[in-house]
């Protein structure tokens, strides 16, 4: 696809060594890269510059990122990509409930960079959600309202149907404890985590090849889910 | 022998001077009497220094009006006194604190031994001239010879006039100069009669009484022997430091023997007179015998007196306990070289000397060589005690009780006295006397003694009723009857009160021994306060506050609950108290008009901090046998505080060397395993970049993965040390949500996936597990760190298994590998820090996995143990309880 290649990348780290060779690897793979140093001038260069994917440092020294992620997402969806240390979590799930899509941990590789990213630009290139969605053995029709794994129908009751389609409707993107059950219950049932787990729990054994290792729904250990579209 | 200089007297002679630069210099202008000219003669003085340049103020001056005086005063700074509203009088002194912020050079105080008005910071005016030498100030002041200590009673003998304002004589030994202000006595009558002289109305009849020729003559050569004794000391000094022989005079020691008695005093003083007549060194000691030892409140208070008078007035004073009075005096007079022992004359009726010999007398056999000399006087009557009233309650009851007891003996021997011979009868009564002495003390025994004799003659002995007695034999029974009662009520009381001493020792033994115990056993500073606080309420019936030095050493901090409780002035007392390392306030020489009492916390090394014991109410006052132990309930307070200090001292210093080690093996170790990974990153890379074609690309490869793995083995590491230190810090905080615990497991295996790399990994989660209120991403940290340990200590071909169950109020987790397993006797230590199990061939750790696991299941209030297979292998368990 020619929404990947090609595509405009805005870095926003403090750090000139993780700008540097976040630049090095993204130009070698076909993108263009412009950079930030501080929030402010993110903030500017977004507006700018109109780039098709924002990766975002969440620690900088004007204003933290998730405080940019409020305000780009003000007046433009461009999709965020988190960058942020171990141990961060409170910051992450700030980020993602303040609209940012994914994250990633200091230290990466460049594979798992580089697939992120895909998945944000597929995502910010997506107009509408997609009524079928397949990734390796699984499939859902949202049209007919079924799931099957290698064809064969699996059972879900209502709730299980709904928080699979809300993690396929952002396929590949983390979803936080909170957003899911927002999607999912709807207001009021923010603290009502065990729902979600006993949920997560009996879909995976549904729809998993071995539920004590999922595949396809992947825990985000602290922060939330996420259906995993890249291998 | 005594020619020659001593050199430890030399060297105390240079190290008396060498301070003494910081020590402000007193003189002191003697006169014999008022009017002679003191004031004037200090005044001159003084301006001749000032006209040296020196910087002179008056702090306080008298001039009485005198105008000769007054021309003196004018072109001396003059400092303005001090006022106090004391019960709408206005009084003024001198303002010490004035005097000490301005810090002159020099100071003019007048009248050495004024009591100065209620409300000022001392009650004597030598202590503010104390407090000025020690703050490094000259002063000049003046002082009648009448006002030494021990010159009064010769004063007193001589003029009749008893002279209440009295200064110890150490004050004139302390003097670095003293001028005597002398006028013949004609013309200080003279000046009295031509007015010169002020007198107060009030004293005029008395200072006339004292302004007598024969009075001013005798006091004149009092002062004149006097200022000669300290010259002749200065001249005898002077001549000893230079080496010079000379004449000297026979060392005379001399010794006194003091009682608890109020004779004490009085021998002291006389003792003291001998003593610089002879220019003898003298010593006071008090032998406390096992039967001295029960000592009345108000002996022992007399005790204390004495040795204190004696101290002021230059003896060496001591206290010693041995089981017999004279071979304890005799043994110290000869291992001190005494010459003469002081006794006083025992003053007891000469009867008993035939049963008992006199501690006096048995001196005297005993002293061999030594000189005894025995003084005689009727007790002090300025410092008459007060009586010892034993059992003062309702004294009257006793005596009607042994009237009744009387009564009793009476009809029991009306009924005996058909049966029983009539001398036999007497016992009877007797029997009463020996009651009455056990029961009621020593006055209703010896009434009941006398109404014994009265009654057994008029009711018993014929002719009855009357007191006539018709056989004359009769006359020695009574006689046996009143000597025998009054011998026994005087034995049974004295052993009663004795016993009643006994009792009070014993119950302050027995509080002081609960105090002790309790500070015993007081961890830190905080139990020993509340052993304090309790303590004091039992023993004193108030409160006690203990104000502690901080680090600064200036600053005084209340701890303690009551913090707050202690106002402005009190802590200025307190302040006072610690600064001088002497009790301040109530019922003290310093600031008495405050409301507590403050006893400085004396250790070895120095004074830590002062206690103070508030009244219930502004009325009551501790006796002295309870100011004694207060003393001591301070001392033992104060080695409890010290104790405390040093071991918390010891727990840092311990803390800071574990501290220290720890940090030593982190680097040892994090040295080590941070460098290995670099070492093979860098040699990877810069072959990489040197490469010029020769490289095959599966080494390429090869060299790549490597790099990488160490990379990841390094992000492992650092952020194992994160934990580590945020376990060390403390700041290790759960987040716990509602979890599933086969999520967690999963997560850790995906974390782990790539070095997994095919290991079979068996998970068996049960189905009735529950979910588990933790912080996920750090239990997930803990499966990884167990998952990957298994990893790394097993073969390949091996499984890993993990479990999980629920137990009743918990779930249990198992890591299992059928690794080598962990040699026993490594087994108790795998949770230690950087303890690594030494396996050969095996992959190293970095000893912090396992103790990161300890911490955050541990935090979680679950536990972690480690174990070997059945079969070969390692099994950690941890737990983790389902309510938090």
């Amino acid at each position: 696809m020619n929404t990947s290649k090609g595509a405009r990348i805005l870095v926003v780290d403090d750090e000139p060594a993780i700008r540097r060779f976040l630049r090095t690897v993204l130009t070698a793979h076909g993108y263009t890269v412009f950079e930030a140093a501080r929030g402010d001038d993110a903030v500017s260069q977004v507006s700018a510059q109109r780039p098709d994917v924002i990766v975002l440092d969440l620690g900088l020294p004007d204003m933290d990122g998730v405080q940019v992620t409020r305000v780009v997402r003000e007046w433009s969806q461009t999709p965020i990509v988190i960058l942020s240390v171990r141990g961060g979590e409170a910051d992450k799930i700030a980020a993602l409930d303040a609209g940012a899509d994914d994250y990633l941990t200091k230290p990466f590789g460049t594979g798992e960079l580089l697939a992120r990213l895909r998945v944000a630009l597929r995502r910010g290139a997506r107009t509408t959600s997609e009524p079928i969605f397949v990734f390796e053995r699984l499939r859902m029709d949202q049209t007919k309202r079924v799931v099957t794994i290698d064809g064969k129908p699996v059972p879900l009751t209502p709730t299980e149907y709904d928080l699979l389609r809300a993690l396929v409707n952002d396929a590949g993107k983390v979803l936080t404890h909170h957003q899911l059950l927002r999607a999912v219950w709807g207001v009021g049932y923010d603290q009502e985590m065990h729902m979600l787990r006993v949920n997560i729990s009996n879909l995976r054994k549904k729809i998993e090849p071995d539920a004590a290792r999922p595949h396809y729904i992947v825990t985000e250990p602290g922060v939330g889910y996420r259906l995993r579209i890249i291998e | 022998m005594s020619t020659r200089p001593d050199p430890d007297a030399l060297l105390a002679r240079v190290t008396a001077e060498t301070p003494e630069r910081k020590r402000g210099k007193l003189k002191i202008f003697l006169g014999y009497a008022a009017g002679v000219g003191k004031t004037y003669a200090m005044l001159g003085a003084a301006r001749q220094r000032k006209a040296q340049g020196v910087d002179v103020i008056v702090g306080y001056v008298e001039t009485h009006g005198r105008a000769e005086t007054d021309v003196l005063l004018n072109g001396l700074e003059t400092l303005p006194r001090k006022t106090i509203e004391y019960r709408g009088v206005t009084l003024s002194d001198m303002d010490l604190d004035g005097v000490l912020a301005r810090k002159p050079q020099l100071a003019l105080v007048d009248e050495l031994a004024h009591t100065n008005a209620e409300g000022m910071r001392h009650p004597k005016r030598v202590q503010d001239v104390l407090e000025l030498l020690d703050a490094g100030i000259d002063v000049y002041t003046t002082l009648n010879i009448q006002h030494l200590e021990s010159l009064n009673d010769v004063v007193a003998q001589i003029t009749g006039v008893i002279v209440r304002e009295t200064l110890p004589d150490s004050i004139l030994d302390a003097a670095d100069e003293i001028e005597l202000v002398d006028l013949p006595p004609d013309e200080l009558l003279q000046r009295l009669r031509e007015g010169k002289i002020y007198v107060p109305e009030q004293a005029q009849r008395a200072l006339q009484k004292f302004f007598r020729q024969g009075n001013l003559t005798a006091l004149r050569e009092m002062a004149l022997r006097r200022a000669a004794m300290r010259v002749d000391d200065q001249m005898r000094d002077y001549m000893q430091m230079r080496a010079i022989p000379g004449p000297w005079a026979a060392a005379e020691r001399l010794l006194v023997a003091v009682s608890p008695s109020a004779f004490g005093e009085k021998l002291v003083r006389r003792a003291r007179h001998l003593a610089d007549e002879l220019n003898a060194q003298w010593f006071v000691v008090y032998v406390e015998t096992q039967e001295k030892l029960k000592l009345s409140p108000s002996q022992a208070d007399q005790l204390a007196r004495t040795m204190r008078l004696a101290e002021e007035l230059g003896a060496q004073t001591q206290t010693l306990a041995a089981d017999q009075v004279t071979t304890a005096v005799i043994e110290f007079a000869r291992a001190r070289n005494i010459t003469t022992i002081i006794a006083g004359k025992p003053a007891r009726p000469r009867w008993l000397a035939f049963f008992r010999e006199s501690v006096v007398d048995e001196l005297i056999r005993a002293s061999g060589d030594i000189s005894v000399y025995i003084i005689h006087a009727e007790p002090d009557r300025r410092a008459k005690p007060a009586r010892v009233e034993w059992m003062p309650r309702r004294p009257f009851l006793r005596y009607v009780m042994a009237v009744i007891l009387v009564g009793l003996a009476i009809g029991a021997s009306a009924l005996l006295s058909p049966i029983l011979h009539l001398t036999n009868v007497v016992m009877v009564f007797l029997l009463a006397v020996v009651l009455a002495a056990v029961y009621l003390g020593r006055g209703p025994a010896v009434v009941t003694s006398l109404l014994s004799v009265l009654a057994f003659d008029f009711f018993l002995v014929p002719p009855l009723l009357t007191f006539a007695v018709s056989d004359t034999q009769y006359i020695l029974t009574f006689a046996a009857l009143l000597v025998v009662g009054l011998v026994i009520s005087q034995l049974t009381a004295r052993m009663r009160e004795r016993a009643d001493a006994a009792r009070e020792r014993e119950q302050e033994n027995a509080t002081l021994y609960s105090l002790s115990r309790d500070l015993a056993v007081a961890a830190d500073v905080n139990d020993i306060l509340r052993a304090l606080e309790t303590n004091a309420v039992t023993m004193f019936g108030r409160q006690v506050m203990v104000l502690l030095a901080n680090g600064s050493r200036k600053q005084l901090e209340l701890v303690g609950k009551q913090a707050g409780a202690i106002d402005d002035n009190e802590r200025a007392v307190a302040a006072w108290a610690y600064e001088h390392n002497q009790p301040a306030g109530r019922d003290t020489d310093t600031l008495p008009a405050a409301q507590m009492r403050f006893i400085p916390l004396r250790t070895v090394n120095g004074v830590i901090g002062v206690i103070g014991v508030a009244p219930s109410d502004s009325k009551s006052h501790l006796s002295p046998s309870q100011r004694r132990l207060f003393d001591t309930f301070a001392s033992l307070a104060a080695t409890a505080l010290e104790r405390a200090r040093l071991s918390e001292e010891a727990q840092q210093a311990q803390t800071i060397k574990a501290t220290e080690d720890l940090q030593n093996a982190l680097l040892n170790s994090i040295s080590h395993d941070l460098r290995t990974p670099l070492v093979s990153i860098t040699g990877a890379l810069s072959s990489l970049q040197e490469d010029d074609g020769t490289l095959s690309s599966a080494t390429r490869q090869a060299l790549i993965e490597n790099a990488r793995e160490e990379t990841e083995r390094l992000n492992r590491l650092v952020g194992n040390l994160l934990d580590m230190s945020r376990l060390e810090a403390g700041a290790m905080r759960l987040v716990r949500e509602t979890s599933d615990i086969q999520d967690a497991i999963g997560s850790a295996l995906e974390q782990l996936d790539r070095r997994l790399q095919g290991r079979q990994v068996k998970v068996d989660v049960a189905d009735d597990v529950p979910l588990v209120w933790m912080d996920f991403s750090l239990i997930v940290q803990v499966l990884v760190n167990l998952i990957d340990n298994a990893l790394k200590y097993s073969p390949r071909y091996t499984a890993i298994e993990i479990r999980a169950r629920a137990q009743s109020n918990q779930i249990q987790v198992q890591v299992m590998d059928r690794g080598p397993g962990i040699p026993s006797k490594d087994l108790p230590h795998v949770f230690d820090k950087f303890y690594r199990v030494q396996h050969p061939d095996m992959v190293r750790g970095t000893g912090m996995g396992l103790v990161i696991c300890k911490g955050i299941i541990q935090a979680h209030g679950g536990t972690i143990t480690a174990e070997n297979r059945l079969g070969g292998g390692t099994l950690i368990t941890f737990t983790l309880p389902l309510k938090a």
